[in-house]
């Protein structure tokens, strides 16, 4: 039978069989994003809605979001922005200076530590969260602007992560970069420091975007420290927040929760999908390059 | 063009202000460091103030020690990691050898203080007869008289106040009883017989303390313990047993214990409790075999349907291919904290839609959160909702460095699709991607989020002595000793239970060093 077909038939059939599946996968995928959509247009908040369209289409949900005083849920959309763009400039800077002597520099202990970041980075540090809680509240003790419930002392322990695997990624995006370009500037006597700004960083920008992104797009998305660290409601990031209306503590808002958890994904959503190739290109460097 | 030279450019010694500058801003941090160190140890916190003090001295050390050049690069990356990654985990580390949890939350000191603090009633101890007050604010007052004829006025928190020295006291009665002290009442005998408050009230101070005993008697209360510093004993002068500390837990000679204990290092206990323990043995065996077994089938599901949307989608000349590519990408692009809880909404048993959806199409509503299996077959489908995309952008970009050469040279040879699949494909993809599957294996076998926000490792295991569910992994298990309300803390165990998964991951990390190419890079430009 198909080797009767024409060559354009089979190129057709080809493409056709594709975007069967193509409809399957689209479905599991979206399924769960339809669903939340759903549900934040559906006044009556709960989770038994089998329909896609709900009865009473509304933006019910919307307007008790931004305007209940109790979940300022623009402020926790606003300290998640804060946080996360402090983390990430902080985070990407400590991580591209580290990076460098470790692709650039020979040192006693070069492999042993790479080793060892990598192994800091897998112990379950779960326990270590009622270390950090002390930590923090001493901290506090001493200098109340770093201490528990303020965002400064949340970016602080975020800080401790930054030498970690970004450090990997970043120090095989350097190795890609000839050293021939480094030794003729050598000749010319200029230093570390100069080659540094003025020759590499320029040429590292692309996967200075990438991980800074997926560093924002992490602590964007951090629950535990954050729920551990700050208290009060209005210092909470938008994570945090939101998990309040699933918690017993309040009657559970679904709807609610589906219209903010819309809301807070998209920024994330349009990043990601506006610069689908650069991130690509910065999660396949350590494994793929060469 | 003069010969060009492989050498290392100058480390910059410095012109003379360049010096300066130095050294002035190691003189602003050391004045930090020294000042948060002294603030710390004032404040009492010992550790804090000696780490400061430590990577103070580590900092100076790597400004000044012209051969640490490399380290001074990335020093405030090492100073946070040192703070708020290494320290916590020596921590942590540190708590595996102790007993500390609840009941062990103090220092020996502490502990003892505190029960040097505990007064009891004596059989026979300073005995009086009592008379009781009241005021509008509902507090208490009382006048005492012993045997001797001497009497006292008593407030709950205050010293007794000898009757000579006692102030605004009512007219007297006939055994010397005033009728009021300043705005207090008397009770009367009515008063006293049905008021159930003023027998819990203690009067005067922890030392001199008084309460109230039967209808007329008041009695002044003893130090219940005494601590015995030569024999390190406590004596309880009620019961009249002595204590011994074993272990951080104050145990007398006939076997019982006091209700807190101290800190104390306990050796390697809490890991021969782990292993050996039947309490914790009956769930044990499973937890680990399924924390594989999630561990493992979650790679493997996630990179296979990735692997395969990649491979069916990475012909250009598909049309749509990038927005099939982006609506594929969507899992990934939501905080999973959010898409966890929603898929945990959808899975509900009675309200749940995939319930709602199962119950029109074929009539059946599968336990999800009840059934065992069930919920691991849920866990599964959400964990490869939330992978998938991760492998499909890998791979997809591994599947495009794969050299068009080698598929052609097959192509001569005669080789079909599947084993051009089986050949080429998949063996240059497990070269460059395989470091991914190792670390993401070490994702997920500690993945406690999604395992808590789900199902918060449910369903129970009926019968188990300690609390576990079936679809617990290791670091949830740990949960419940750390954190789970409603039962007692043991920081030990679930430190030392933290540390055996430390070593499993830190295993398999180091095996997958020795065996890709990671390693080799780190190796090869040495």
């Amino acid at each position: 039978m198909l080797k009767n077909l024409t060559f354009k038939q089979r190129i057709w059939l080809g493409h056709a069989w594709r975007w069967l599946v193509a409809i399957i996968l689209v479905g599991f995928a979206i399924f769960p994003v339809l669903w939340v959509v759903s549900a934040s247009f559906n006044p009556s908040n709960s989770l038994a809605t089998a329909k896609l369209i709900p009865d009473n289409v509304g933006l019910d949900n919307y307007r008790y979001l931004l305007n209940t005083p109790e979940f300022p849920f623009l402020t926790w959309l606003w300290n998640s922005i804060k946080i996360a763009t402090i983390t990430t400039v902080l985070s990407v800077s400590i991580t591209v200076l580290a990076a460098y002597p470790f692709s650039r520099l020979r040192f006693k202990g070069r492999e042993t530590m790479l080793k060892l970041i990598l192994l800091i980075q897998v112990f379950p540090g779960l326990l270590a969260m009622i270390a950090m809680f002390t930590l923090v509240t001493q901290f506090g003790a001493i200098i109340p602007a770093l201490g528990l419930d303020t965002h400064a002392g949340l970016i602080m322990v975020y800080l401790g992560g930054a030498m970690g695997v970004n450090i990997w990624l970043m120090k095989g995006f350097f190795d890609t970069i000839p050293r021939d370009i480094d030794e003729s500037a050598m000749v010319d006597g200029a230093t570390h420091w100069q080659i540094f700004t003025q020759l590499l960083l320029p040429l590292m920008r692309p996967i200075l975007v990438v991980i800074g992104l997926l560093t924002f797009i992490g602590t964007y998305g951090d629950f535990i420290l954050a729920r551990i660290l700050l208290k009060s409601t209005e210092q909470y990031p938008l994570m945090v927040g939101l998990f309040i209306f699933t918690s017993g503590e309040f009657s559970k808002k679904w709807g609610a929760f589906a219209a903010g958890a819309l809301i807070g994904a998209l920024p994330i959503m349009t990043i990601y999908l506006l610069l689908q190739d650069q991130i690509v290109g910065g999660l396949t460097q350590g494994a793929v390059k060469g | 063009m003069g010969v060009r030279l492989k050498k290392q450019p100058k480390i910059p010694s410095g012109t003379l202000w360049k010096v300066t500058l130095r050294l002035l801003l190691l003189l602003a941090i050391d004045g930090f460091v020294i000042w948060f160190a002294m603030s710390a140890f004032a404040e009492g916190y010992f550790q804090l103030g000696v780490v400061i003090a430590l990577l103070g001295a580590g900092t100076n050390y790597v400004i000044l020690a012209k051969d640490l050049y490399p380290i001074r690069w990335m020093l405030v990356g090492l100073v946070f990691m040192t703070m708020f990654a290494i320290w916590p985990i020596l921590l942590t580390v540190f708590v595996a050898f102790t007993n500390y949890g609840d009941g062990h939350l103090l220092t020996k000191q502490q502990s003892i203080d505190l029960f040097l603090q505990e007064r009891y009633l004596p059989e026979g101890g300073n005995a009086y007869t009592w008379t009781g007050y009241i005021n509008e604010n509902d507090e208490y007052a009382l006048w005492l008289q012993n045997e001797d004829g001497e009497s006292y006025l008593a407030y709950p928190g205050k010293p007794l106040i000898p009757a000579a020295e006692a102030s605004g006291l009512g007219e007297l009665d006939e055994d010397g009883i005033p009728a009021s002290v300043g705005d207090y009442k008397r009770l009367n005998a009515i008063q006293v017989a049905t008021n159930k408050e003023i027998v819990d009230v203690q009067f005067g101070t922890d030392l001199d303390g008084v309460r109230i005993r039967s209808a007329r008697e008041a009695a002044q209360l003893e130090p219940k313990f005494e601590y015995d510093a030569e024999q390190d004993t406590l004596i309880n002068h009620e019961n009249g047993q002595i204590y011994t500390p074993v272990d951080g837990t104050w145990t007398s000679n006939k076997g019982d214990r006091l209700s807190f204990g101290f800190r104390a290092g306990v050796g390697f206990d809490n890991f021969t409790r782990f292993f050996k323990s039947s309490a914790l043995r009956g769930p044990l065996f499973h937890i680990i075999s399924w924390n594989f077994i999630f561990a493992f089938m979650s790679v493997f599901m996630t990179f296979s349907l990735g692997l395969i949307i990649a491979y069916i989608y990475n012909d250009r000349s598909l049309p749509g291919r990038k927005i099939i590519q982006s609506f594929l990408l969507i899992p990934y692009t939501i905080p999973s904290l959010i898409t966890i809880i929603i898929w945990r909404g959808m899975f509900n048993n009675e309200y749940g839609v995939i319930n709602r959806i199962l119950e029109s199409l074929f009539h059946i509503a599968p336990a999800w959160t009840v059934e065992p299996n069930l919920a691991k077959i849920a866990i599964l489908i959400v964990n490869l909702w939330l992978g998938y995309p991760y492998f499909m952008l890998i791979t997809s970009g591994a599947l495009q460095a794969i050299p068009e050469d080698l598929y052609e040279a097959a192509s001569i040879d005669g080789a079909n699709g599947i084993q051009k699949f089986f050949r080429i494909t998949l063996p240059m993809l497990l070269v460059s991607v395989g470091p991914l599957l190792v670390a993401s294996f070490v994702y997920n076998f500690n993945n406690f989020n999604l395992i808590f926000l789900f199902i918060e490792g449910g369903p129970p295991i009926p019968n188990s002595p300690t609390r576990a569910g079936y679809t617990d992994i290791l670091i949830s298990y740990v949960y419940n000793f750390a954190f789970a309300a409603g039962r007692a803390k043991e920081y030990g165990l679930g430190a030392a239970i933290t540390i055996i998964i430390f070593i499993i991951v830190a295993a398999i990390t180091l095996f997958q060093f020795k065996y890709t190419r990671m390693w080799e890079e780190v190796g090869e430009n040495a």
